[in-house]
């Protein structure tokens, strides 16, 4: 199978830009929001959120701490103050929520450079790519917990390039910039997708929460595949759209189940034929292909109606 | 070819090539891990200028606590803070100050440590008198000013817990042989290490530097006993005063020597 360049342009013709490219959009727009919070206090004086992604606290009452750093400080046996417990109790409320590894997809600062990177490799042609397994990330997401017991210190902010760009951005550490830029390299020559789709041990651990979260993507319209591949071209983790496209005939649940999915809705913009959409891991509706071919609808109205 | 040198084929080739890369991958993922806490072990070491925050944790309890996430950063008025970049030199992210750039100002609030979400800056802490974060020492006895006999004072001056952190000590000026020297002493149960003697000593290099407590404020070993500390808290000798002898041939005191003519009449006695 030949790799799909060319995604989005199909997408573009029948539905037309916005609809094509509005999930792009607005993830941006979340995650310039996201880092926007924290700049407004260094940049005009307007403090909104102090702090960086590892913890912080807006409006001086709503803490938020990263459940994955404070599982490793657990791990080291210091018992946290109740503002990082109730921080990441927040946070994991919010991502059981909203879909896990969303926050890969809307808040991560380092989004935008893998992305770039996904975004170059399509451009430039670039189609080799080192093999790597996505359960790495799992073994290394549990190694650092384990390492973090060992040494007696928060293992993983000692490299975490998602915290270094963080503090770079919002406290001007420029060394910070360094670990996000070498991940940029990676993803571009030697592996699509490498970093969030194989290593990142933070979206591993938003992965755990994402096994039972409730926002989910689905393929209702699913007997309305053409094959165009487009959302497998467009997608950073593809191995998840397969059980829920092309499980019509087994009768599997077009919800998108798996952990791994980043809930990023590239597929939702990319499908010509308006295969996806968003909705909740309960909801297993799929479209019957006789009523997509009677139906001028588009999808989502179809499924409302 | 023999049949011992033919490798014997497994028996379920996908299981073991799944096996395979399986062992692959999560060694390199230990691998990866390894090196991280190889990274944790150097970085535990902190230079002896830079210092923590009021209420720090002692070092190794601070890594497993901080998550270098700078709200005390934030939240100090003065700026002193600052998150560790990788020149910096203490672990990577996590907040420190160097006293000759800008020393701890000791807000009455503390506002630094009621940010900390995690307790790597102790919330006990609510005296900032109390603070320990380091202590100074005159690390150059050669080139402080008070000590040649001048009245800097600068130090001791400066000192938000003066009279108690640092006090000056007057001793005879052997050089003049008619002066005094005021020579600032510091009291490192009192010293803070807040490092505003260190910021104000006068000199191009600080003759005054906050180190480490564990560095210079040591405690006294326990198997020496002071004799004259034990005596106090018994309320009393602890042993009997030596047997008083008589003196023989003393009791008079003897007539003053005339000093031998042509000496001058110093009032020297031996």
């Amino acid at each position: 199978m030949a790799a799909n360049l060319t995604p989005y342009i199909e997408a573009e013709e029948k539905k037309g830009f916005w609809q094509a490219h509005r999930f792009g959009i607005l993830r941006r727009l979340s995650q310039l929001f996201f880092l926007a919070l924290f700049l407004t206090g260094p940049l005009f004086g307007l403090w909104i959120a102090k702090g960086t992604i590892a913890s912080s606290m807006t409006l001086n009452v709503l803490p938020l701490t990263d459940p994955f750093v404070l599982v490793q400080s657990l791990a080291t046996r210091h018992w946290p103050e109740g503002l990082a417990l109730i921080g990441a109790g927040i946070v994991l409320v919010g991502y059981l929520l909203l879909g896990g590894r969303s926050y890969c997809a809307w808040v991560c600062p380092l989004n935008p450079v893998t992305d770039f990177a996904a975004f170059l490799r399509r451009k430039l042609g670039i189609t080799t790519s080192a093999k790597l397994r996505a359960e790495t990330r799992h073994y290394f997401a549990v190694g650092l917990v384990i390492m973090s017991a060992l040494t007696g210190m928060v293992a993983w902010e000692l490299v975490n390039p998602i915290t270094a760009l963080h503090r770079a951005l919002v406290f001007g550490t420029f060394f910070g910039l360094l670990p996000a830029l070498a991940i940029f390299l990676f993803d571009l020559f030697v592996a699509k997708h490498g970093w969030c789709g194989h290593l990142c041990p933070v979206g591993a651990a938003y992965g755990a929460i994402g096994k039972v979260a409730l926002l989910r993507v689905s393929a209702p319209a699913r007997a309305a595949c053409d094959d165009c591949m487009d959302c497998f071209a467009v997608c950073p983790e593809p191995h998840v759209i397969t059980p829920a496209l092309r499980g019509g005939k087994t009768g599997a649940s077009p919800v998108i189940l798996s952990a791994d999915c980043t809930l990023c809705g590239a597929c939702i913009d990319t499908c010509p034929e308006r295969v996806f959409a968003f909705t909740h891991r309960f909801d297993a509706r799929a479209l019957e292909p006789r009523a997509l071919a009677t139906t001028p609808l588009p999808t989502c109205e179809r499924i409302a109606s | 070819m023999s049949a011992a040198n033919t490798p014997e084929k497994p028996k379920n080739p996908q299981r073991r090539k799944a096996l395979e890369e399986m062992a692959r991958f999560s060694a390199s993922a230990a691998a990866a891990c390894v090196l991280v806490g190889g990274l944790g072990q150097q970085s535990k070491a902190l230079p002896a200028q830079a210092l923590r925050p009021p209420g720090a944790l002692p070092e190794k309890d601070f890594l497993s606590a901080c998550v270098r996430c700078g709200l005390c950063v934030r939240d100090c008025p003065y700026g002193t803070l600052k998150l560790a970049d990788w020149s910096d030199g203490p672990a990577l992210g996590t907040p420190f100050f160097h006293a000759r750039n800008v020393p701890c100002e000791m807000c009455d609030t503390i506002p630094c440590v009621k940010a900390c979400p995690t307790g790597a800056l102790e919330h006990s802490l609510v005296d900032i008198a109390k603070a320990k974060m380091g202590v100074a020492v005159i690390t150059s006895r050669e080139t402080c000013l008070n000590l040649h006999g001048l009245r800097c004072d600068v130090c001791y001056r400066v000192c938000p817990v003066i009279d108690k952190a640092i006090t000056l000590e007057r001793t005879h000026n052997a050089r003049t042989d008619k002066h005094a020297i005021f020579e600032p002493v510091v009291h490192p149960d009192y010293c803070t290490g807040c490092g505003k003697c260190e910021k104000s000593c006068v000199l191009t290099q600080a003759a005054i530097k906050v180190l480490p407590r564990e560095m210079a404020a040591l405690s006294q070993d326990a198997h020496y006993k002071r004799g004259w500390v034990e005596k106090d808290k018994a309320g009393g000798a602890l042993v009997d005063a030596p047997v008083k002898l008589p003196t023989r041939g003393l009791d008079a005191p003897a007539a003053p020597a005339a000093p031998p003519s042509g000496l001058p009449n110093s009032n020297w006695r031996p």
